[in-house]
């Protein structure tokens, strides 16, 4: 897998195939037992905590449930990168916490505590704290789950003028095909671990692979079974157990 | 065997827990001095464990003073020394009851609190969060919490064992009627600065101890509502053993 800079990539499949494992050992959160995972030019797997530390600097990420300090009111949740890696004067923080919550259409709620804000503006507000240190590159992890059409709309458009006026390099991790089709410049579907397909988005629409079309299709049955593995069933009802 | 080799599980898996917590202490006197720096967190913590534990702390102080006067009186009565009460109160609570039921009401009250808020924190990915802002969480949060538990121990015992003595001082001269001259001055008479030093070292002890259990046991909360809940028995239960172990050990020391 080779993740475009300056461009939005979605990472898709369905649940339990190892997105979210692929966007920690992307992080890592999670060291690889085997393989190479490079990022920014630094080996993953064998980079030390100082150096992965430097590292983190220059990413963002988006928690799937936002993952706000619940003691920091959200002024203090986007400042707090800055107050952690800077010595920036009190007015400055100020005026850059305040400039990437009006990115993010939030600036009115500075003063709320995350325990006030909706699944959507706890999404958002973590986002104006993931882009506060204006990082390279910026993960997203299952950003739109849970979320109303609305705030996911918002979230969606967020991701692109983020991604172009910022010149970042976005990494968004999703199981919501329509949605994610719209904004992201490449696709890679994942099945059972591995990458079963990639390209744009109008290129996996016309992709014929069977796991593709039931992926993209939204069809209950295919290659990723309905039916979790299981003995037969006929010979399963007859049996006299009387538990599993 | 099968009873030999549960055994032996068992005994492996307690000292691989006993190694994990030893890293995980040097891990956090590593990043202390850089910890220290922000002392204003440490501030904060303080309120929390120790502030926030005063009413209890105080109302248990008062009527354990008032149980150890009252007691205490019934017996000395017997043997005509009833004036000793005053000594037997203090020395009864600087050495003994004051550190130990302190220790074990912090472990009940603060303990609880710090497990299931880092278990709670690592539940909702904030521990994860501050690790992708390239915040180091022993030090940010960790370490302060650590610290401002272990500063506030030693201050609760000594105000448990105040307000102790004014229970025991209330039971014994206001009600009982002894006499209070005797009651203040056979105790300045009676107690000497080792008393009070071996109670500062037990709570001090104690302190670090229930801290620790406490901030380890939340920080590797398995992130479930389950793990979060049996992070904070344990840290009761491994609290309240650990306690006692060792105020069975401190006190042979002092001998």
């Amino acid at each position: 897998m080779q993740i475009l800079p300056g461009r939005v990539t979605a990472i898709m499949g369905p649940s339990g195939t190892g997105k979210t494992t692929l966007l920690r050992l992307i992080t890592g959160q999670v060291r690889a037992d085997s393989g190479t995972i490079e990022v920014a030019g630094e080996n993953m797997r064998t980079v030390n905590r100082a150096g992965l530390y430097t590292l983190r600097r220059r990413m963002g990420m988006l928690f799937q449930n936002g993952a706000l300090l619940t003691d920091l009111s959200v002024f203090d949740n986007v400042a707090f990168p800055l107050r952690e890696h800077t010595d920036l004067p009190a007015r400055l923080i100020r005026q850059l916490v305040l400039t990437k919550l009006q990115a993010v259409g939030l600036r009115g709620a500075a003063a709320l505590m995350p325990s006030e804000l909706s699944g959507g503006m706890n999404r958002r507000v973590a986002l104006a704290r993931a882009i506060v240190m204006d990082p390279e590159i910026l993960l997203y992890d299952e950003p739109f789950v849970g979320l109303d059409p609305i705030s996911m709309g918002v979230i969606l458009r967020l991701i692109r003028r983020l991604n172009d006026t910022l010149g970042l390099t976005s990494v968004v991790v999703s199981h919501d095909v329509q949605e994610i089709s719209a904004v992201a410049d490449q696709v890679f579907l994942l099945s059972g671990g591995k990458v079963v397909a990639k390209g744009t988005p109008p290129e996996l629409r016309e992709n014929p692979t069977e796991i593709v079309r039931q992926f993209v299709g939204g069809l209950a049955d295919g290659p990723v079974p309905f039916h979790y593995p299981a003995a037969d069933y006929f010979s399963e009802l007859m049996t006299r157990g009387e538990d599993t | 065997m099968s009873l030999i080799n549960d055994v032996r599980r068992n005994f492996v898996e307690a000292l691989e827990e006993l190694g994990a917590v030893a890293r995980f202490l040097v891990r956090m006197i590593v990043v202390t001095p850089s910890a220290l720096l922000r002392f204003d967190l440490i501030v904060q913590q303080i309120f929390n464990s120790g502030a926030l534990s005063l009413v209890i702390i105080m109302l248990a102080g008062l009527f354990v003073g008032m149980v150890l006067g009252l007691q205490g009186f019934t017996v000395l009565q017997r043997f005509g020394s009833e004036d000793s009460l005053g000594v037997a109160a203090a020395i009864g609570l600087l050495k003994e009851l004051g550190p130990v039921i302190t220790a074990l009401l912090f472990a009940g009250r603060a303990g609880t609190a710090l497990a299931s808020e880092l278990g709670l924190m690592r539940a909702t990915d904030q521990l994860s969060a501050m690790e992708m802002m390239a915040v180091d969480p022993i030090k940010r949060v960790v370490v302060p919490r650590f610290l401002g538990a272990v500063i506030s121990m030693p201050l609760l015992a000594a105000i448990f064992s105040l307000i102790g003595l004014y229970g025991a001082q209330l039971i014994g001269v206001q009600i009982m009627g002894v006499d209070s001259g005797s009651f203040w001055s056979q105790m300045r008479a009676g107690v000497s600065f080792s008393d009070i030093y071996e109670g500062l070292v037990k709570s001090v002890v104690f302190g670090i101890a229930c801290s620790l259990i406490a901030v380890y046991e939340g920080y590797y909360a398995v992130p479930t509502a389950a793990g979060v809940g049996r992070a904070t028995t344990r840290t009761v239960v491994t609290s309240a053993v650990v306690i006692l172990f060792f105020d069975y050990l401190l006190t042979s020391v002092f001998l």
